[in-house]
């Protein structure tokens, strides 16, 4: 066992965790923060993504021994008492149906205007498109999503 | 997953040490090949002992011509490096193509380079690149690195610290992905250095990562596309699976070729 501190969604949190302790088990079962969701087994699917430090990451391809001192946020954490951009965007723009993606969805739609911005590059579908290439969606078609993360792109 | 321990290492000798100590541990070095495939347990290394916290092993640095990246360094971060992006563009943008973006914020050059997936994108950029692997040991030569599929010169307790790449005056990657996976069904990387033209392809071959004689010589006489795509690369040696046959990867080395010269 190891024992790991970090921050997630901005609380402390002290556990004692086993090597093959994934990050989305710790997550959802350790601090029953089941809005991280499972869609795979094989890393493909991107539901499970995370910000580690401020970085899109698949929770389910992290250890949770390997991250002691992060500061994780979780899609419990994006809201401020109202929706972020991002969430209320995918909203507006239908851009879930089953929403089982959608917290991967989201959390990578953040990480990349996040980024975008910061380098100054236009978030354009094309670039959405792309940058969504790990997340995985059985339902819309993912038109809506890409126009939700344009549009969060406005707000942010 | 099976029970795993996980140690952090310190410092090189830390991790030799816990390497040398048991069999079946193995080095974590952003486990986005490793963990998915203890997932899918088709790995139950014992031990895992992570080498990301090694001081010297995350880092971008330029040593005069020499490109130096730190085997820990993430691919996004050298996708997104400035000093990357000035010496070796064509390694930049190949970077930046690997897997998705949640990838390449934890995946590492030092982790593609050790496991040689057949498919995998950095060891065509080492190859044809003419890079030099840095380990705790020695340095060797890419030629003398790669060694069939998953294989490489990698003794036990041995641990890549660093690659280092020398510059190329034209250089390119061309891709053509597997949808699903997002790995290369071929990729061909091309450069143009001191030593001539040099090619690899990765994707396609039975035994991994390759340089390409054909390509070499026909672009080493003609840097064009016409060059490339007119050069007879046959179909000895080449992979067929599911996802296409030897001809078809055959054809798509000669297109993939003619798209990186075209973008050198
Ligand atoms: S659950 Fe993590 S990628 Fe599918
Ligand atoms: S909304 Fe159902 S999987 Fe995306």
């Amino acid at each position: 066992m190891t024992k790991i501190n970090m921050t997630v969604n901005g609380k402390a949190v002290t556990r004692e965790v086993s090597g093959e302790t994934l990050l989305s088990e710790f997550l959802r079962e350790d601090l029953r923060l089941t809005g991280t969701h499972i869609g795979c087994d094989t890393s493909q699917c991107g539901a499970c993504v995370v910000h580690i430090d401020g970085k899109a990451v698949k929770s389910c391809t992290t250890l949770a021994a390997a991250i002691d001192g992060a500061e994780v946020t979780t899609i419990e954490g994006l809201a401020d008492g109202d929706l972020h951009p991002m969430q209320a965007s995918f909203k507006e723009h239908h851009g879930l149906q089953c929403g089982f993606c959608t917290p991967g969805m989201i959390m990578s739609g953040v990480d990349m205007v996040n980024r975008y911005k910061a380098e100054g590059r236009d978030v354009t579908a094309e670039a959405v498109r792309h940058e969504l290439e790990g997340n995985i969606c059985r339902c819309t078609g993912y038109h809506n999503i890409v126009k939700a993360v344009q549009d969060a792109a406005t707000k942010m | 997953m099976y029970p795993t321990k996980y140690t952090k290492a310190a410092s090189i000798d830390d991790a030799v040490k816990a390497l040398g100590a048991d069999d079946e541990a193995t080095i974590l070095a952003g486990g986005q090949t490793l963990i998915a495939t203890m997932k899918q347990h088709l790995a139950a290394p014992s031990e895992l002992v992570d080498v990301r916290g090694i001081d010297g092993m995350v880092g971008i640095s330029l040593e005069g011509d020499t490109l130096v990246i730190g085997a820990a360094t993430t691919h996004a971060d050298v996708a997104g490096s400035a000093d990357v992006q000035k010496h070796s563009p064509a390694l930049a943008s190949l970077a930046a193509g690997i897997g998705d973006p949640a990838v390449r914020h934890v995946g590492t050059i030092g982790g593609s380079v050790a496991n040689n997936d057949p498919a995998a994108d950095y060891p065509a950029a080492l190859l044809a690149l003419g890079a030099t692997v840095v380990t705790n040991q020695r340095e060797m030569a890419a030629d003398a690195f790669f060694d069939g599929l998953f294989g490489t010169a990698l003794e036990e307790g041995e641990i890549i610290t660093a690659v280092k790449f020398p510059k190329a005056q034209a250089a390119a990657y061309a891709k053509f992905p597997q949808p699903a996976s997002l790995f290369a069904l071929v990729g061909v990387f091309v450069a143009k250095g001191a030593d001539g033209v040099r090619v690899s392809v990765t994707g396609a071959g039975d035994e991994g990562v390759f340089r390409s004689e054909p390509l070499e010589a026909a672009l080493g006489a003609d840097w064009s596309e016409a060059a490339a795509k007119g050069a007879d690369v046959g179909t000895d040696g080449l992979m067929s699976d599911i996802h296409g046959s030897a001809g078809y990867r055959a054809n798509l080395i000669k297109v993939m070729a003619a798209r990186a010269v075209a973008s050198a």
